[in-house]
């Protein structure tokens, strides 16, 4: 899509100009022009969320300077950004400190923890965790998906990420692009004797067997759930990519 | 008489008659029936008055007035008896016999009624009783003259006034103008000019004209009831408050209004109902207000109850339908807020200000107040507050007092001091994430910048004062506690910092605090609040930095000593029982849920450590002052 002239906007990155669409994502901004801004709640096939707090910038906009996440800030005419600040830097290394105590087990967090020297929390660990809470399953599951089968439940300290009511929900058409997305791999995905079940959000789904090579590919579900969505036969989806 | 006021003219004349109708030397007696005295016992009263008049034969002479919440809650249900303004404290359905035989002659008082003061001194008229003298009612003025459910009362006092002059006589930008020049500032937080607000959502551009009206009455500070107060007992002042600000905003556009309020207040929910219906059916809502050509009208939503919905954003989330989440608000929501239009939100209070500033014009309210609002809207704090005044003073209540009145007087002259001749420690002002002030503050002017400089902030009006007995480190615990499970849990900052300043708080009062937890404590702080998306987080760890800043040496005290001094940290106290006091009553022994206590009857008793739980309940019980706590 041809971007029309008035969308466009000029803004400085660390002093120099660059030209962007209005009200994009500044953290998307920044990665198109090669910054290196991390993020574990980001992804650019979905809105943004603003969870993690990692893609901190400082942005100057008009004489106000704030600390903020760039992902959900809108690329504005006139505003000038700021990366590794010492701000960001010590703020950004503390939310490391809070996600190592909350998800110990997520093995992307202790990796991007140790890239910017951070090797221990002095906070309390919630041992056995991995979740961050950063909802990109659920917006994948919503946006991309289409079948809103997960979200949060409660708020605060008693926030978690699950399928309604903690039980099986039919919508989950079991495709698992919640699985694929996860930053910190804590959903889990198990396909035993032509079942694909996914255990955090209850579902057991039996699979479909190639016609062809005869291995199970993808939740029968799933294949009759996108052949009715673009409009084919079931037997459409009989092979898997690999044969057809 | 429904037939609607097409007029500014009409609605003069309407008031004319109801004022003519209305003989002034009548003798009502309003009956406080606001959620407080409904609590103690107001209805059942209001019944029992109504019989004793029917009984007499008077019903018809005397008419009985149920009213919003007149401020003294604690000393309810009260009665008011005009036109002498005679007021009746703590009065029961019993003394409503007596009451209307002994008390409606002329210059008839029921002195055992009266309020009295702690030197036994009492009181007659409403104006005198010190709760009330040193108030300025201007918002709560006529919750005692009207009939709340009844527009005709409101009316009656001049209500809609304000929206006639405006109507006839006013463009919209010069409302607008008038507002800020007024330096009328948010009540329900964060204290932002209304009038700036009111210009840029004005200013900002909608395709078809639409711009939504919202009034925030969510209220989630615990404690609080300075808004629904107003809504029970004057909900017509915060409509006319919105139709003027529609006027101002969106005229000639389209302006749609809606009120936010928790479904926990059921009894305002009904008084707004009413008052809208009544409003509409007089033509004050609906096509064409007093022939304006302004349509507006306004729909009650009700929210779900969390404390973060009362955040913009959020409770525009919750009104579309979705989680009552808060969103990045770089695009402001005065230019992009409900269904991505603009929108203007203001509390309650905010809008029940609008009509008073109108009648009485600019002048006269920036006469009350702190500070400058000449050429810079930001430049003081003009007009009343009210505040929820709680906790260990004598006369806890709703208060109406002027910006800029001191701390002093809110909490000794008005509220009467420390209850039980306790020494005073500390105000919390400003809701969860309010700060605490010590003594040395007292004569603080309460106002938006006073109390932000010293720490604290003015929120919606929360002030609740505690004394020696309360443990300041244990308070800051209870409200990082209370906004980690407020908090909506989106950023890790909030989230997990709330979470880890509680536990680190935690682990101090359970007599576990480490060298360093308090740098620790302010570091996280500083990330919490420079790093969180919403006010929510932006300023809650202020109830912790506010103590470390006053009363740090307490939590010193409580890493370095392990000690309480207030007595209050299960983890750090304990029990004993002092030998010359103890003369062998048994009653600790026999009430100790863990059998900690041993001993026989007439002999002193001995106390087990390892055994005690630290509840209390021996203290409590001990009729000899044997039981010892440190
Ligand atoms: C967590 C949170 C809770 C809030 N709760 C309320 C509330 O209950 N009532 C209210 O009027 N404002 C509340 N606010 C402030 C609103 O966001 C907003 O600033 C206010 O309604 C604007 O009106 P005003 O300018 O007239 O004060 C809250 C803010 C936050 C961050
Ligand atoms: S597997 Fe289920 S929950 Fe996950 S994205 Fe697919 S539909 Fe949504
Ligand atoms: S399961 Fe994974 S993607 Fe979903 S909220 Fe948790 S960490 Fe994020
Ligand atoms: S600061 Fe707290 S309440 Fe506000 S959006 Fe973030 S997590 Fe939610
Ligand atoms: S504090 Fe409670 S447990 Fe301890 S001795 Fe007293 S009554 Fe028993
Ligand atoms: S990527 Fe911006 S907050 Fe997570
Ligand atoms: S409810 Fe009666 S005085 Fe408050």
């Amino acid at each position: 899509m041809a971007v029309q002239d008035e969308q466009k906007v000029s803004f400085q990155i660390e002093g120099r100009s660059y030209q962007g669409i209005r009200e994009e994502s500044l953290l998307g901004a920044l990665r198109r022009y090669g910054y290196e801004v991390p993020s574990l709640c980001y992804h650019e096939a979905v809105s943004p969320y603003g969870a993690c707090r990692l893609c901190l910038v400082e942005v100057q906009k008009g004489k106000r300077r704030k600390l903020t996440t760039s992902c959900n800030y809108p690329v504005l005419e006139g505003i000038e950004v700021f990366l590794d600040t010492e701000k960001v830097v010590s703020t950004r290394k503390m939310v490391l400190q809070l996600l190592l105590a909350q998800a110990p087990e997520a093995r992307s967090v202790r990796e991007l923890a140790e890239e910017y020297g951070v090797t221990d929390t002095p906070f309390k660990k919630d041992e056995g965790n991995a979740c961050i809470s950063c909802g990109l399953c659920a917006r994948v599951c919503k946006e991309i998906v289409g079948a809103d089968a997960i979200g949060f439940a409660g708020r605060g300290l008693g926030k978690r990420m699950v399928s309604p009511y903690d039980e099986t929900n039919q919508a989950c058409i079991g495709c698992a692009a919640c699985v694929v997305v996860c930053p910190t791999d804590c959903i889990g995905l198990k396909e035993e004797n032509g079942i694909r079940s996914i255990e955090r959000w209850h579902r057991d789904l039996p699979m479909k067997n190639c016609k062809v090579c005869e291995r199970p590919f993808a939740p029968t579900f799933q294949l009759n759930h996108f052949a009715d969505q673009i409009g084919v036969e079931k037997s459409h989806f009989d092979t898997c990519p690999n044969c057809r | 008489m429904t037939t609607p006021i097409k007029t500014a003219v009409e609605l003069s004349a309407c008031r004319e008659k109801l004022q003519a109708e209305r003989d002034p030397q009548r003798k009502v007696i309003s009956i406080c029936a606001g959620t407080g005295c409904r609590a103690s016992g107001a209805i059942k009263l209001g019944d029992a008055l109504r019989g004793a008049l029917t009984e007499k034969g008077l019903d018809q002479q005397v008419q009985i007035r149920p009213t919003g919440c007149q401020g003294f809650c604690e000393c309810g249900p009260l009665v008011v008896m005009h036109p002498d303004q005679t007021l009746y404290q703590k009065v029961k359905a019993e003394d409503a016999t007596e009451i209307v035989e002994q008390g409606l002659g002329e210059g008839q008082v029921i002195d055992r009624l009266l309020y009295q003061d702690a030197e036994g001194k009492s009181y007659r008229k409403e104006s005198e009783v010190p709760f009330y003298r040193h108030q300025k009612h201007l918002l709560l003025a006529n919750n005692s003259k009207i009939d709340p459910t009844l527009i005709d009362d409101y009316l009656a006092v001049g209500g809609y006034g304000a929206l006639a002059q405006v109507l006839a006589e006013m463009q919209p930008e010069q409302v607008c103008a008038t507002i800020k020049a007024a330096g009328l500032r948010g009540r329900g937080g964060g204290g932002f000019p209304a009038g700036v607000k009111w210009e840029t959502c004005r200013a900002a551009p909608s395709a078809d004209g639409v711009r939504y009206i919202i009034c925030n009455a969510d209220e989630g500070d615990p404690g609080a009831f300075m808004d629904s107060a107003l809504m029970e007992g004057n909900p017509h002042s915060v409509i006319e408050g919105m139709i003027i600000g529609a006027f101002a905003i969106a005229h000639p556009g389209q302006p749609i209004g809606y009120v936010y309020i928790r479904n926990e207040y059921p009894l305002a929910v009904e008084r707004l109902r009413i008052a809208i219906d009544q409003a509409r059916e007089r033509g004050l809502l609906g096509k064409n207000i007093l022939g304006s050509g302004m349509d507006f009208d306004i729909q009650i939503n009700k929210g779900g109850g969390a404390f973060v919905c009362g955040e913009s954003t959020a409770l525009m989330a919750s009104i579309e339908g979705f989680v009552g989440e808060p969103r990045a608000k770089h695009i402001h929501t005065v230019e992009a807020g409900l269904y991505d239009k603009p929108t203007n939100l203001n509390n309650v209070e905010t809008w029940a200000n609008v009509p008073l500033i109108i009648n009485r014009g600019v002048e006269w309210y920036t006469d009350i107040g702190t500070g400058d609002v000449s050429d810079n809207p930001w430049g003081g704090s003009k007009g009343t507050k009210i505040f929820a005044l709680v906790g260990k003073v004598n006369n806890t209540g709703l208060v109406e007092v002027p910006m800029g009145t001191s701390l002093r007087q809110i909490i000794y002259d008005i509220g009467g001091g420390i209850n039980g001749g306790k020494k005073f420690k500390a105000v919390q002002t400003g809701g969860p994430s309010g700060g605490c002030l010590p003594e040395s503050l007292l004569d603080l002017k309460v106002d938006f910048d006073q109390l932000t400089e010293a720490g604290s902030m003015m929120g919606s009006g929360g002030m609740i004062v505690m004394d020696e007995s309360t443990c300041m480190v244990d308070v800051a615990r209870y409200f990082i506690k209370f906004l980690a499970e407020e908090s909506c849990g989106k950023c890790v900052t909030c989230r997990e910092g709330l979470r880890q300043l509680s536990a680190i708080i935690d682990r101090i009062c359970a007599g576990k605090g480490q060298e360093g937890d308090i740098e620790l404590l302010e570091e996280l702080s500083t990330v919490v609040m420079d790093g969180s998306l919403c006010a929510l987080g932006q300023t809650a760890p202020n109830p912790l930095l506010s103590t470390l800043r006053y009363f740090r040496e307490e939590y010193e005290e409580h890493i370095r000593d392990k000690k309480c001094r207030a007595a209050v940290c299960q983890g750090l106290i304990t029990y004993s029982i002092v030998a010359e006091n103890c003369n062998g009553c048994m009653i600790c022994a026999k009430k100790c849920p863990e059998k900690a206590i041993t001993g026989i009857k007439k002999e002193v008793h001995v106390l087990e450590q390892a055994k005690c739980i630290r509840c209390g309940i021996c203290l409590d019980v001990c009729k000899f002052d044997a039981v010892l706590v440190e």
